[in-house]
Order: structure tokens, then sequence, then C-alpha cells
């Protein structure tokens, strides 16, 4: 089978990371070939180097056997190369012709700047037909279900005779009649040689279209096997199985006193996309929840927080039963949540640390509703001292910090609130080493001093190095627990994935 | 790595603030150099004394102003506003109410245009420019209404002081923007409130995540909004003892240029009561200088346009050069 895309010993470094060494990927003619790897191992920054986004740093690309040197969003396409991202890149507004031909509308052929609507309903049509798809080229994408989706979008590679196509997570959204239906299309696309690249976590899934696999791991090439070669289990040992290093404080024999019940989800609920029963934090340790993208973590948190409407929320905190309708609910309970993107929702950017550090806590430090300058300023300089967050004066704005004394500030914020649990939200998320480390060792102390640390984190050897134990999720739903000798990347993956 | 970054600032921020504080007030004098130089007419205590009063009225709006863009909102419908409460208590007036009853009632209306407006924003998540749009278009009718387009006379000569008199030399309106500066300066820089309404304009799901209740702050920042307008609309009437159902006509326009000139951005989080009242008298100034420089009210118009964009524009380049440094 004729030769698609060869990629050789792609690299790309960003600052403070190595994001792909010395990556190799081969795809033929008429393969669906998917890539694996974990979160963060390299496969989005691969296929954003194969769309043209990135410049690779070093390596080769082939494409039909020819070296292509300069590689840019306008060559990739005309070279043949579709991505399909996750979320989708069509126009909500526009109708499914529009979006299919959108920048190559055929146009008029005496008034060269007037779109020929006929003809292009006409290709539109065409291209609907061969992927028997009952949609119409003037429906609206956004009448469309994700599914339907989906199709626009292979039908907008097909149309653009895409010979390479890259679909991320492709099957996430759909229902299993749905996935039937696109594993329909796919084999079609692969018997009439169209070449397929297919990141999925859904190992199960790939057995029914899929011939060859790529494994990548921390940004490295591991190895490409025939798909009927492998199992489950080895697939997913080749994309764990890293040592260890001294990247973790060592954790003392911390009593965890499994009697005393912080926090106990008897159920939470909201349709089918979330349900949680029976979860339980004890007073001492550090519990941690794994998850795929996807896998309900962070609904999971803002359920707790009140931050989001769940339909059933059965929940106790401190024995009591838990009501609440907004985070000052929460709050006021003793809860605290450090969120997965502080600078979306965990800071005022533009706002001194002073604010940000003092904001829930105002109205121990108000009289009258007059802010009390002296003990904001006293609150401030405690928890720069014991966070060591840097920065050169309490006024600077969040703004010019690092990100790990961003992160630092947002800690302060609920250690100055006070909190008796504390959420933390991929809590190591973009900053430095030596940052993570110091946070590594505050949420230990934490939970020696009994104050309730849930860590939902994406990052396994973090998971494993920091948790006592561990609830993986997937899916909405809890699907594992582990703790002790049983808390190996295996195990924990094997659960987010199966 | 960040102890780099951090020493090369070199500048503290409070040095940062004081320098644009001292930016824009050098502005105004600059400007007020260039104009005592246009015309002899311009630094006399006469003239001085008319930018002060003509000045007031769009201060106080301004100060409305500042806290609805800290909040990234916007309020259209002052000048409306305005109107209608100058309408009320003036017909409240004129029909044996006494002074005193009739300014609170006037002020009240004006509270109660502001309590609608937040609600509409908050509970039923309409765009602030959109619903002060509304707002404006409804003030103004109603104001219409009231009067019957005709303007309302025959207000008791008391009434006049509000607006009209003045302690020695010092006009009592410039004195009553000054207070209603210091007031609501404090309450933003000093309460919890005044931090509440700085962290949802900043980030308004970072404040929801940190336990303010946003929804009611917006309320309460349109109502506060809203009094000032009507206190406004009073002095105004009282000024030129009758009430218009035109008053206020386009008032917001040179409101709202003169918080963005003092500072408040468009994006929330920002915004100074003190470089408010500045930008007031920078555009009080402008207005009055081109007048006396016998440059029409169309011109003025455009200048003060091109002040406005001058004025986003270094605002954006201040900003710019923060992140640069990071």
């Amino acid at each position: 089978m004729p030769e698609l895309l060869r990629m050789e010993g792609i690299e790309k470094t960003f600052p403070g990371v190595k994001a792909l060494s010395g990556v190799n990927l081969v795809l033929e003619s008429g393969e669906l070939h998917a890539l694996i790897g974990e979160n963060g191992a390299g496969k989005s920054t691969l296929m954003k180097i194969l769309a043209g986004v990135y410049r690779k740093d070093a390596g080769e690309i082939f494409v039909n056997g020819n070296k292509i040197d300069e590689l840019d969003p306008d060559l990739s396409l005309k070279l043949g190369i579709s991505i399909i991202y996750q979320e989708f890149n069509l126009f909500s507004d526009l109708t499914v012709a529009e979006n299919i031909f959108i920048r190559r509308e055929p146009k008029n052929k005496s008034l060269k700047f007037v779109i020929d609507y006929k003809q292009q309903k006409k290709k539109t049509q065409e291209v609907l037909d061969i992927l028997n798809l009952k949609i119409k080229p003037d429906q609206k994408v956004s009448d469309l279900s994700v599914a339907e989706q989906q199709m626009v979008e292979i039908a907008k590679a097909l149309s653009m005779k895409s010979q390479i196509l890259v679909m991320d997570e492709p099957t996430a959204a759909l229902t299993e009649s749905e996935i039937t239906e696109l594993f329909k299309v796919i084999k079609g696309l692969k018997a009439s040689g169209v070449g397929i690249i297919y990141i999925s976590h859904r190992l199960e899934e790939l057995n029914e279209i899929c011939d060859r696999v790529t494994i990548l791991r921390d940004g490295k090439y591991i190895k490409t096997v025939n798909f009927e070669d492998v199992t489950m289990n080895g697939l997913i040992s080749s994309m764990v199985g890293r040592s260890l290093d001294n990247k973790f404080p060592k954790k003392h024999d911390l009593k965890i006193d499994t009697s005393k019940v912080l926090l106990k989800i008897n159920k939470i609920q909201r349709g089918k996309k979330l349900d949680v029963e029976n979860l339980s934090l004890y007073k001492g340790e550090i519990l941690g929840i794994y998850g795929l993208m996807g896998s309900g973590r962070t609904e999971l948190a803002r359920a707790i927080f009140g931050a989001d409407r769940v339909d059933k929320f059965d929940v106790n905190i401190f024995g009591q039963d838990m009501k609440v309708k907004s985070p000052f609910d929460a709050i006021k309970y003793g809860l605290g949540y450090l969120t997965e993107d502080r600078k979306k929702d965990g800071l005022a950017l533009e706002l001194s640390v002073e604010y940000n550090i003092n904001l829930p806590s105002l109205d121990r430090t108000t009289s009258y509703g007059v802010i009390n300058d002296k003990k904001t300023n006293e609150n401030t300089t405690k928890y720069i001292k014991d966070l060591k967050i840097k920065t050169p004066s309490i006024h600077q704005i969040a703004k010019n910090l690092s990100g790990g004394n961003q992160q630092k500030v947002v800690i302060g914020k609920w250690l100055c609130k006070e909190s008796k649990i504390i959420i933390f939200d991929e809590p190591t998320r973009g900053i430095d080493v030596g940052a993570k480390f110091e946070v590594y060792e505050l949420m230990i102390r934490l939970a020696q001093q009994g104050i309730g640390v849930i860590m939902i984190s994406s990052e396994l050897p973090e998971v494993i190095g920091i948790s006592d134990r561990v609830i993986i999720m997937r899916e909405g739903k809890l699907s594992g627990e582990l703790k002790g000798s049983d808390l190996t990347e295996e195990k924990i993956l094997s659960y987010a994935i199966m | 790595m960040s102890e780099l970054i951090l020493k090369a600032k070199k500048h503290n921020y409070n040095m940062k603030n004081i320098l644009k504080d001292f930016g824009i007030l050098l502005g105004l004098l600059v400007m007020g150099t260039v104009f005592s130089i246009l015309s002899e007419h311009f630094l006399t205590i006469d003239n001085i004394l008319t930018i002060a009063l003509q000045t007031s009225v769009i201060g106080i709006l301004a100060i409305a102003e500042t806290y609805v863009i800290i909040t990234s909102g916007i309020d259209l419908s002052v000048g409306s506003i305005l109107a209608v409460a100058g309408v009320v208590t003036g017909k409240l007036m004129v029909s044996g109410v006494s002074i005193t009853l009739s300014i609170m009632a006037g002020i009240a209306v004006g509270a109660i245009c502001g309590l609608t407006t937040g609600l509409v924003v908050s509970r039923l998540n309409v765009a602030p420019f959109i619903a002060t749009l509304g707002m404006m278009s409804i003030g103004r009718g109603v104001a219409y209404v009231i009067t019957g387009a005709m303007p309302v006379s025959g207000l008791p000569e008391k009434f006049f002081f509000i607006g009209g008199g003045s302690i020695g030399i010092i006009p009592i309106p410039m004195l009553e923007m000054f207070v209603l500066a210091i007031i609501f300066g404090f309450i933003l820089k000093k309460t919890r409130f005044g931090r509440y309404v700085y962290c949802l304009g900043s980030n308004e799901e970072a404040a929801v995540l940190s336990g303010i209740n946003v929804r009611n702050t917006k309320v309460w920042v349109y109502v506060i909004s809203g009094s000032l307008a009507a206190f406004a609309g009073v002095m105004m009437a009282s000024r030129l003892v009758s009430a218009q159902s035109t008053a206020g006509t386009g008032y917001e326009l040179d409101a709202i240029a003169a918080a963005i000139i003092g500072g408040a951005s468009p994006t929330g989080g920002s915004g100074k009561i003190t470089e408010t009242i500045i930008g007031a008298f920078i555009i009080g100034t402008l207005r009055n200088g081109l007048n006396l420089v016998n440059v029409n009210a169309f011109w003025q118009q455009i200048a003060i346009g091109v002040v406005i964009i001058f004025a986003v524009y270094a605002d954006n380049l201040r900003r710019k050069k923060g992140v640069a440094i990071n």
C-alpha cells in the first residue's frame, strides 16, 4: 500500500518542556492508524505540527513521498491533510454547504466575487451522497446533532479531496448507534484509499477499525505495532512504565482516621453525564481523583462546590447534611476550591495580591462594611510568608506574578478563609518544578493538620506520588479505587480507560 | 526565573499608578495652557467658575458611569434618568409638595430606574448595553409623558440654591460634585462592596467562585448609577429653575467619555473616581475652550471623539507594557 505520510524524528520544544523527541509516524493508504498515549504524551502537539499550526524544531515530513520543508495551515490543507478537532471547527450559524465550502466557494462565472450558490449546493449534495448522509445542504449547522456535525466535518475533508484525515477523540460525544454509523463511514473511507490517524482513549473501540497503533509517552516515541498483534494490557503497559524520580516529598506516616469522615458523597447526579455514589474523604488523607479528559472530575468538583446545578445532591459534610445553592453556601460549610484554570476563574488578574487573597474573607476584616486595611495587610503578609510567594509588594497585580506564585496566591486565598476542606483541581498545572514541590509539601502539611485535601489530577506520577488513596473516574462515574501497593500507573490507567 | 522577572520591574505598582494620575492631570494642565494662550478670556475667574459649573453635572454622571464600567457594563440611560428625576421633582414641587420631599422622590425615581435596569441585567441576563439602551428610551418617554413635552416652570425660588447657588465664589454644584466624588470614591476604595465591584468586573467567574453574590452586586451598581443620575437631574432643574423633559440629552456620552479618559477600562476591573473627575474636567475644559475660540459645537463633538479614542489607545499601550515585562 502506498505511503501517504511519513513523519521521522520529529522534535518540538516549548519554553520549559520538551513536547516531542524523536517521534515517528507512518500512515499508509487505506489504513486506520491509532495514535495513543496519556494526556500530555504529545499527540495533539504532533497533529498540530502536521496541521501546520506549530513548526517542528527538527525531523522530516514526507507527504506522498515528497519532502515538505515549511508547513503552514494553508499548505497542509493543499497537501490533502484534514484535521477534525474534538471541538469541531464549524460555523454554527452557517449552513452545511457554506461550512463545507468555506474559503473555497464556487464563484459565478462572470461576476468573480459573487458566490454561485447553486453550484455550491450541488457539489455539497454530491459529497453528502457519497457518505450516505441524510443531512441537507441548506440545514444550519446549529440545528444538527453532534454526530451530524461530525459528519459535516468529514464531508468537508472529503470535498477537499483529503487523503490524510486526522480524527481527535471522534467518539467522545456520540451514542452507540451513532458510533456504528461513524464506523461504517470510516470503513468506506478506508476502502477508497483515505488514510486516517485516529486519536482516542477508548481502546476497546479500536478492535473494529484499527490496523496499526503508534504509542507515545512523555513526548517520546515508544513503538508502532499491528493492532492484531497486541492486547489491551500490552497497550496500557506501553503507555505507562516510567520510573518515579524523587519529585515528590516523602510522606511521613499520616495517621489516616477512617472513623473521621470529613466529606461523604452519597449521591451526586446530573442527567447521564455525572453520577457519583459513595465517596468519602477521611481526616488526614490526601484523596486523589484521576481521570482522562471528559471523565467528569471538574464537573464533580464544581457540583460539590455549588457552582453548577445538579439533579440529585445528597452529601454530608462534617456530619451535617449539605444544602448548597451557590459557592457562597459551600464556602460557608468550609469548602475551598482551587480551580483548574486560575487565569479563567481563580484570580482577578488585574487586581492586587492583597485583593485576591482577602476576597472571600472580607467579612472578617470589615466593620460596618468598611475594610480594615491593617487586618487585610496582615493577612496578606502572613500568607506571602507562609507560602513563600515571591512578590515585590502586597499590592503587586496578580498578572505580573509567575505561574507558580499565582497558584500560591489562590491557595493563600483559601488558607486565609480557613477552609476545612480544599479541592485542588490540577494544582501544579503550568508551574515550574520548584513551585510544584512546594505545593506538594503544602498539601501534605494541610492533610497532617487535619484539613481535608482532595487532589484532582491527570498526571499519573503526581497522583501516585502524593495521594494516599486514588479514585478513578470514567464518563462521569467512579470506576475504581486504589491504594497502597495497588497504586500503580497501569492499574489506574486501566480503570480510567476500560 | 521568577526572581529575574520581578527584579526587572523597577517601578513599584504605586509608582505606576501615580504616574497615571499625573499623566491625566498633566494632560489637563497642558490643555488649559494651550487655551489660555489661544484666548484671553480663558483664564478669568468667571470662566473657571463656568467650567466648574458645567463640569459638575457631567462629573456626577461620570461617577455613575465609573461604577458601571468597572463591572464591564455601561449605562446609556443616565441622561434620560436625569430628565425624569428633574421632571418628577419639578411637578411635585409645583403641586405643593415640600422641596425636600420632592427631591427625595426624584432621587427615588432614579433609584427605581436603576433597580429595574439592574434586575434586567442580572436576572434576565440582558447585556447592559441593550438594557440601558431600552431604559434610555423608556426614561425619555416617561419624561415626555409626565410633562406633555412642556417645561415645568413655576418652581419655588428656594429651589435655585441647590443647582445655582454659591458659597462665596464657589458654586454649590461643584461642592456637591466633590462631596459625591469623595463619598463614592471612598465606597469603591475602602468598602467590601467596592472590592466586590472591582472583582466582579475583573473576573466575574472568579468572583462567583469566591462566594461573592455577583447578581446582587450588579443590581446595586445600577441603583447607584440611577440615583446619581437623578441627583444630577435635580441639580440641573434647580439651576435652570425649570424642569425640562429634554434635559440631559446626549449627556451619557460625555459622562462615559469622562470615565474612560479617566482610565476606566471597558473590559472591566479598573477605574478610579479621582481619575474620572479629572476626566470630567478634561471634557469640560475642552468644550469651554473650544467655545471661547469660536469652534462650533459640531467640531467640539469631533474633538471629544478623537480625545476618547486617543485616551483609550494610550491606556491600552500602558496595559500592554505591563504584560511585556512578564
